[in-house]
């Protein structure tokens, strides 16, 4: 999956650590968004025609195409409900967090 | 393409117009500004440089001051040098953006006309307008007259953009007395301002190959480190604010004193601090009560911000009283300048006595009579009569 | 005309703050895959910007910066003329600003800038309300909407007025190129970024996004909830270009509006009458519409 990464950040250490003004790297992820997350959207691949309806409408981007079929980044998907709701094929089934499933 | 090849000159100009071709020398990218009087004739004269084709830069007409140094902050931002002008309301209604532009350690360049504010209405001069930015993180310089604004605008730009600093400077002067006062003012060639201020490599703009975020929010757990480097930089400012100048003063011939400046202040037994204009006037009182065998002397306050603590505390031991003629008031306790220099000179014990003179507000003449009677009453004061701390000078009553 | 095939698979906004189900969310993700890296990002206060900025966590991997509330006309004047005059091209310089920084404190900067012709794009995301500062009423906050300081009561409706019409506003500025979208209408969307891309001169685009901690929806309604405004006419999608507005899509005919009132909490306590005044008013719009408009 080529979705950006959390990053080990290193945060200054001293005065002069501190960066420009509060200015700082653009891009950089330091924590997941997972622990939001109540319901758990899981893709059935098998019913996935790549009408792609879902990967366009996350408003967090957390669907990834690359591989052909479908994947979700579970690091910042926060389960909003949006790609299950709005697939057409009924693909997504969101199931509660933490819970086993096959 | 534009023909901006200055040549070296003299020319009667008045100090809205020495600030607007000081400006020019310094080529800033974006100019943006929105007219005020007293400042308005800076605007005016940037556009006919603009128009004639003889200043090189991105005009932005604002349709507020608020927008002014909003644009200004973006043109840093990207790595241009901007350059902006205004007074009271306008200043005022700039606040918050000039916290923004500190905070963010964007480099800009501000002329200020100071100028009373409202209410009651009126457009003639006091300092209260840019005293009471004193908390938003410029460096506050304080000029006399015609030349040295234009000369401050050139060291402005230097201040701002030294490697150590990275802070906004406004240059104030005083509305009307300064900016429409038409002088003999020296302009330097482009080519030697050049050599002095070369063009702008921002260290804090945009840069494709290393994209950051700019003026990010900062949680608790980190803000204060972020206000105290804003400090550390205004701290490095005071030794930086004596190098330029010296610097300039090499280079161009004129040496205005870095953060303070003294007149006869050697054997001098009462010394009174001026800010801007009226340290002029001052001089000439201070030379003819001198021919009357006082000793008296001027100190003229340049920097507000960083503010030359070190100065006042070295003052006080050399004096037996300080005045501070103070063109704005802090409704409920006294002059700005007058508790700086107070709280600087502050010590258990030995303090020189200090009186804080109110004058000079919204335009009001302050006059040789005036100064002189400040003088007497410090003479006063030290031969151990008593006299008021704060007093208003050149009240109608 | 943009395709989901040649979109980049590289997100420029990521793991952001924003709550689940968030429709600005669909804005700065989009609005950024179509401009790509060489994208500098005004973001007042907002939203936008608290959840995308907190060191040291940076969301946008183009550059940003977060600025002052009622500013970004005028932040936005002042990066496109410092480009200009650096000599620097190719780049896009584009604002995302609520409702309420658009609409009401920021509309000043918005029209001088605008008025000036500085090259920009302008992102006006109008989730109807401050949500930023806990869902206080602004001059989009739709007639009859409950917010923080409209609360209904027994005296009280919620909000009192119709929305105000930046589109409108806009198009009396002459404006090069505007555009009303909505997130739910994503080709719809990009391709209006994709145009604003191109034109020379400003270019604001005002683009519903659904707010379903504001509006009291839940997350998965947010796209579903951004097809009935547009389907009962409470919003339309349309472009204003070459001195003509362009209606986007035009429902055959408009679906009654109390399905989508009724889909939301802040819209709850309307009576009957009161959703009649609504759709009186929307019909009323639309008259108007199709008499200027679509003759
Ligand atoms: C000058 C100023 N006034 C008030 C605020 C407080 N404030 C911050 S964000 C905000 C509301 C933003 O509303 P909107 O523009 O609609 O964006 P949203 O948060 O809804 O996305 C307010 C009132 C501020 N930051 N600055
Ligand atoms: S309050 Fe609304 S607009 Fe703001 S982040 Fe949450 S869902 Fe998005
Ligand atoms: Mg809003």
């Amino acid at each position: 999956m080529s979705k950006p990464q959390i990053v080990k950040y290193k945060m200054p250490e001293s005065q002069k650590d501190m960066p420009l003004g509060p200015s700082s790297e653009a891009g950089v992820i330091i924590e997941p968004n997972a622990g939001w997350r109540v319901m758990k959207p899981i893709i059935d691949n098998s019913k996935c025609v790549m009408c792609l309806k879902c990967w366009i409408l996350c408003p967090d981007g957390v669907i990834d195409r690359e591989k052909g079929t479908l994947e979700i980044d579970y690091n910042f998907c926060k389960g909003c409900g949006i790609c299950s709701y709005e697939c057409p094929q009924k693909a997504i089934t969101m199931v509660k967090e933490g819970k086993q499933y096959d | 393409m534009t023909n901006q090849n200055i040549v070296s000159s003299r020319e009667f100009l008045n100090g809205d117009e020495a600030v607007a071709y000081g400006a020019r020398l310094c080529r800033p990218n974006v100019v943006s500004v929105y007219p005020i009087t007293p400042q308005t004739i800076v605007v005016e004269k940037i556009s006919e440089f603009v128009a004639n084709n003889s200043m090189d830069c991105e005009y932005v007409h604002v349709e507020s001051e608020h927008s002014a140094m909003a644009a200004a902050m973006g043109a840093s931002m990207v790595g241009a040098r901007a350059f902006t002008a205004t007074s009271s309301q306008g200043l005022a209604y700039m606040h918050e953006m000039l916290h923004y532009v500190s905070g963010s350690r964007f480099p800009i360049v501000m002329m200020n006309a100071n100028r009373t504010l409202a209410a009651p209405w009126n457009i003639f001069g006091d300092q209260r307008d840019s005293m009471a930015q004193r908390d938003t993180g410029w460096i506050q310089v304080y000029v006399e007259n015609g030349q040295e604004s234009l000369d401050m605008i050139i060291q402005a730009y230097r201040l701002a953009e030294h490697e150590g600093i990275y802070l906004p400077v406004m240059v104030n002067l005083d509305g009307f007395v300064n900016t429409h006062t038409y002088e003999l003012v020296s302009i330097p060639s482009q080519k030697e301002v050049d050599e002095f201020l070369p063009a702008f490599a921002s260290k804090n703009a945009v840069d494709f190959n290393n994209p950051r975020s700019y003026c990010m929010s900062a949680s608790t757990e980190w803000n204060m480190e972020f206000r105290y480097q804003q400090h550390e930089a205004m701290m490095n400012a005071k030794k930086v604010i004596e190098s330029v100048d010296k610097e300039f003063g090499d280079k161009f011939g004129r040496y205005h004193g870095g953060m303070v400046k003294e007149y006869k202040c050697d054997d001098a037994e009462v010394v009174l601090v001026t800010t801007g204009s009226v340290s002029g006037t001052s001089r000439l009182v201070v030379d003819s009560m001198r021919e009357k065998g006082l000793k008296v002397g001027l100190v003229k306050l340049r920097f507000f911000r960083p503010f030359p603590v070190e100065y006042f505390k070295g003052l006080k031991s050399r004096v037996k009283a300080v005045g501070v003629i103070d063109r704005n008031l802090s409704f409920g306790y006294e002059g700005a300048v007058g508790s700086e220099v107070k709280s600087a000179m502050y010590d258990s014990c030995g303090s020189p006595k200090v009186i804080d003179f109110i004058a000079g507000i919204a335009g009001r003449d302050i006059k040789k009579k005036d100064i002189e009677l400040m003088y007497n009453k410090l003479l006063n004061l030290s031969k151990g009569q008593k006299e008021e701390e704060l007093q208003f000078i050149g009240m109608r009553w | 005309m943009i395709k989901m095939k040649d979109l980049t698979d590289k997100e420029y906004l990521y793991g952001h703050k924003a709550c689940p189900g968030c429709g600005m969310g669909i804005v700065g993700r989009l609005a950024t895959k179509v401009l790509g890296e060489k994208t500098i990002i005004a973001l007042p206060a907002s939203c936008m910007s608290t959840v995308t900025t907190q060191y040291p966590q940076m969301n946008y991997s183009v550059p940003s910066m977060t600025m002052a509330f009622p500013g970004t006309g005028a932040v936005l004047s002042g990066m496109s003329a410092g480009l200009k005059s650096l000599g620097v091209k190719d780049v896009n310089v584009i604002g995302f600003a609520g409702d309420g920084g658009t609409a009401d404190i920021g509309i000043q900067a918005l029209s001088g800038a605008v008025e000036r012709g500085d090259d920009f794009i302008y992102v006006c995301y109008d989730n109807e309300a401050y949500m930023n500062t806990g869902i206080q009423r602004s001059g989009m906050t739709p007639y009859g909407a409950t917010t923080t300081t409209t609360p209904s009561g027994t005296a009280s409706i919620g909000e009192k007025h119709f929305k105000k019409n930046m589109f409108e506003i806009m198009i009396a500025h002459r404006i090069p190129y505007a555009a009303t979208a909505c997130s739910s209408y994503t080709t719809d969307f990009m391709n209006k970024i994709e145009k604003a891309k191109n034109i020379k001169g400003p270019a604001y685009i005002h683009v519903m996004a659904p707010c379903p901690t504001g509006w009291g929806f839940p997350s998965e309604l947010t796209v579903e909830i951004g097809k009935m405004i547009v389907e009962c006419g409470l919003w339309y999608l349309a472009e204003y270009e070459n001195g003509k507005v362009k209606m986007n899509l035009v429902p055959k005919t408009l679906k009654p509006v109390k399905d989508y009132l009724m889909a939301q909490k802040r819209f709850k306590h309307l009576k009957d009458e009161d959703i009649k005044a609504i759709e009186e008013h929307r019909d009323s719009e639309w008259e108007l519409i199709r008499e200027n408009w679509m003759k």
